[in-house]
């Protein structure tokens, strides 16, 4: 692998070297757990091995539920009652599942807003942002998917609402809705054809987390001064990072295992609490319920979805709502083109700190509002929530760039840790001293 | 430092604001306290086998518990029958036999009955469907302090009965304080001494709600005792693991990380 210059592995024994010159398998190894990382990383930087956990977590539980679990419109429902009883730990695998998939998103929204805020989209990392983006976009069919397959009345009727957006598309839109549900409407076959995709995209997006690590693997990990590792030499390199094992894989696994012990807790003593009550009542294509809620992690965006009441030029409110959803994750993956900033960090950029905060607070007011009834003041909270969204993407970060005066970063990571932590004092009193990371 | 100052701050007005909410929103479901409820909350056994007694004399003429297979009675964490009364019990039913189409007394591994009713739902998981306490203002705050709420919904529409009825498209609606739109179609199902308790308890209206809506979570949730015992020891072991490896990481950073200069 290329990037930041490193020792590089070479084999001792016999049996690596003939495995080596015929698939250099353990430098590959050796170079992805011996990486030079930034040693200034802080605790916001634990979210990658959360994810790769989750991804992990999700697929081995999927698996095994997928043993006992029946995608029939009549069947499903009872199946995952034939799970909760009398498969043999089968509620854990479940429960475990099911709010698998609230961790895996709590963990890509912290993710993203620390890549947000610390620049981390900039050149050169713009192939790791876009890939990143690819994947949150897989994770969120796949997540809504696999709400469908319990085939309680909140899958079968998000199933309705989300593959109605289609129908909105001009002249192919019906077709198009025709064509996912595999019928008029949702129903056996839409059921098979989400558990198929369901089963299939978890694992496309394990190949893309591969090219993601491979692609920030190249560039080096970005870290919060946003200033590069020098790269002038081996001992330069030293100055500013340390090796991942053990020093990073120690760390993630400590913060993942804090995360881990809450996420018990929440299976153990509280597992529907991210749950609806209605996806407990079998699916009846003849009672809709009274209000229909996506799972928490999609309320920021059906709140801009159903934000647009009103037509925009010739464009009706429906369609107009549909690309505004969709218009806000693509705004997302323009970020590197949209900062035009030459400062990386938002550490040294003190409007753009402001501005970033307040995009915070908006996409949780966007959430609260996706999870009310469609009624005043909910739809112009969403109406100037989804404003501000896309001022944001649109106009803040191009102008920014222009008008703001950004402090100055350390010159190198090493100044910024030592500024944070002081010199290793290896052998010294010091080190007993050394306060914990940030 | 900013982050934790947003939360608390967020935290504060969350809960300043919710206070005033919670009063209005919550006004007909009684936020009973059963005995199932929290980390160490544990099914009483007691309690199960009178509310099946409830459930089997009121309830199940109308209702059905389609999920729930008769041997799931004599498991434990439940109401625990002992296996010959279990059998019994299952026997006073008759099921139709799948293979010869003919009706045979229940063993164990058939399911309780359906509903007679085509307009009386299901109650396995009743207890799960319905939420007692929302927001408030759609924050899920309410459900994060007191539980979910759907055996305190289930016991509290049992004695929401105001007496009121009016008629409407030629059938008999109920004014009821807990359903939602306040008229439901079940007449009032549940009286002082509808049943005798076998264990001598005094079947009042608030007992017999009570006793049908903690079984009614138990038929929702019968793994619930092995899910909270199993996840407390993953909470502890998860607990300790996490304290192992943070003096593991304070450890190994130490000779890189010393005094301010």
């Amino acid at each position: 692998m290329s990037g930041i210059p490193h020792d590089h592995y070479e084999p001792k024994s016999g049996f690596a070297k003939w495995v080596e010159t015929r698939l250099p398998v353990l430098s590959l190894i050796h170079s992805t757990l011996f990486i030079p990382t930034p040693k200034n990383l802080n605790w916001m930087w634990i979210w990658g091995i959360v994810l790769a956990f989750c991804l992990v977590l999700q697929i081995a539980t999927g698996v095994a539920l997928v043993m006992h679990y029946t995608p029939h419109v009549t069947l499903a429902f009872a199946s995952v009652e034939h799970i909760m009883r009398d498969v043999n730990a089968g509620w854990a695998l479940r429960y475990v599942h099911s709010n698998g998939a609230s961790l895996f998103f709590l963990a890509v929204y912290l993710h993203i807003f620390r890549g947000i805020f610390y620049g981390s989209y900039k050149a050169p990392r713009e192939i790791t942002w876009i890939i990143g983006m690819l994947i949150y976009l897989l994770m969120m069919a796949t997540a809504f998917m696999g709400y469908v397959l319990p085939w309680g009345q909140m899958s079968f009727w998000g199933a309705t609402v989300i593959t109605g957006l289609f129908s909105a598309l001009p002249l192919v839109g019906p077709d198009i809705q025709t064509w996912l549900l595999g019928g008029p409407a949702v129903d056996n076959a839409t059921l098979n054809r989400f558990f198929s995709l369901h089963y299939l995209l978890p694992f496309v997006i394990a190949g893309l987390v591969i090219v993601h690590i491979w692609a920030f693997h190249t560039t080096g990990n970005n870290n919060p001064t946003g200033v590069e590792v020098r790269r002038g030499s081996k001992e330069e390199v030293k100055k500013d990072t340390l090796p991942f094992w053990p020093y990073f894989v120690i760390k993630d696994l400590f913060a993942l295992l804090f995360v881990l012990t809450i996420f018990a807790a929440i299976v153990g003593f509280m597992p529907n609490f991210f749950g609806h009550p209605d996806n407990y009542i079998e699916a009846n294509a003849l009672k809709t319920p009274a209000h229909i809620v996506p799972e928490w992690y999609f309320l920021p965006f059906y709140a801009m979805l159903r934000a647009i009441t009103f037509d925009i030029l010739f464009i009706n409110s429906k369609l107009a709502g549909v690309l505004v959803m969709f218009g806000s994750i693509a705004v997302l993956a323009l970020l590197p083109w949209l900062d035009t900033s030459r400062t990386r960090s938002g550490r040294y950029r003190p409007m753009f700190k402001v501005w970033f905060w307040l995009l915070v607070a908006d996409f949780m007011i966007l959430m609260w509002c996706g999870s009310m009834p469609p009624e005043q003041p909910f739809v112009i909270m969403s109406q100037l929530g989804t404003l501000y969204w896309f001022v944001f993407f649109l106009v803040i970060l191009p102008v920014l760039g222009i008008v703001e005066k950004p402090g100055t970063p350390p010159a190198t990571i090493e100044e910024d840790f030592v500024a944070h932590y002081g010199t290793g004092g290896e052998g010294t009193a010091n080190a007993a001293l050394g306060k914990p990371a940030e | 430092m900013k982050l934790k100052t947003t939360l608390i701050a967020a935290l504060a007005a969350t809960t300043l604001t919710g206070g005033a909410a919670m009063a209005a929103e919550e006004a007909h479901v009684t936020d009973y306290s059963f005995s199932f409820e929290g980390p160490f909350g544990r099914f009483d056994q007691g309690q199960l086998q009178r509310g099946l007694q409830v459930y089997s004399e009121v309830c199940a003429a109308c209702h059905g518990l389609k999920f729930l297979p008769y041997r799931e009675l004599a498991e434990e964490g439940g109401p625990a029958l002992p296996e010959d009364q279990m059998r019994a019990f299952a026997a006073q039913h008759s099921v139709t036999d799948a293979e010869t189409g003919e009706d045979r007394p229940a063993i164990p591994s058939d399911h309780f009955a359906a509903s007679n009713d085509p307009n009386a739902p299901d109650l396995t998981l009743m207890a799960k469907a319905r939420a007692g306490f929302h927001g408030p203002i759609g924050l899920g705050i309410n459900q994060l302090l007191h539980g979910i709420g759907g055996p305190e919904y289930i016991a509290s529409l049992l004695h929401g009965y105001t007496g009121e009825t009016r008629e409407e498209a030629g059938a008999t609606l109920y004014e009821n304080h807990t359903f939602p739109g306040g008229w439901i179609s079940m007449p009032p199902p549940l009286s002082d001494d509808q049943v005798t308790y076998e264990d001598g308890t005094p079947a009042t209206l608030e007992q017999m709600s009570q006793d049908v809506a903690a079984f009614l979570m138990w038929s929702a949730e019968p793994k619930m005792m092995a899910r909270k015992e199993a996840g407390l020891t993953a909470v502890l072991f998860l607990a300790g693991l996490t304290v192992l490896l943070w003096f593991t990481n304070k450890k190994i950073w130490a000779p890189h990380k010393g005094k301010h200069v």
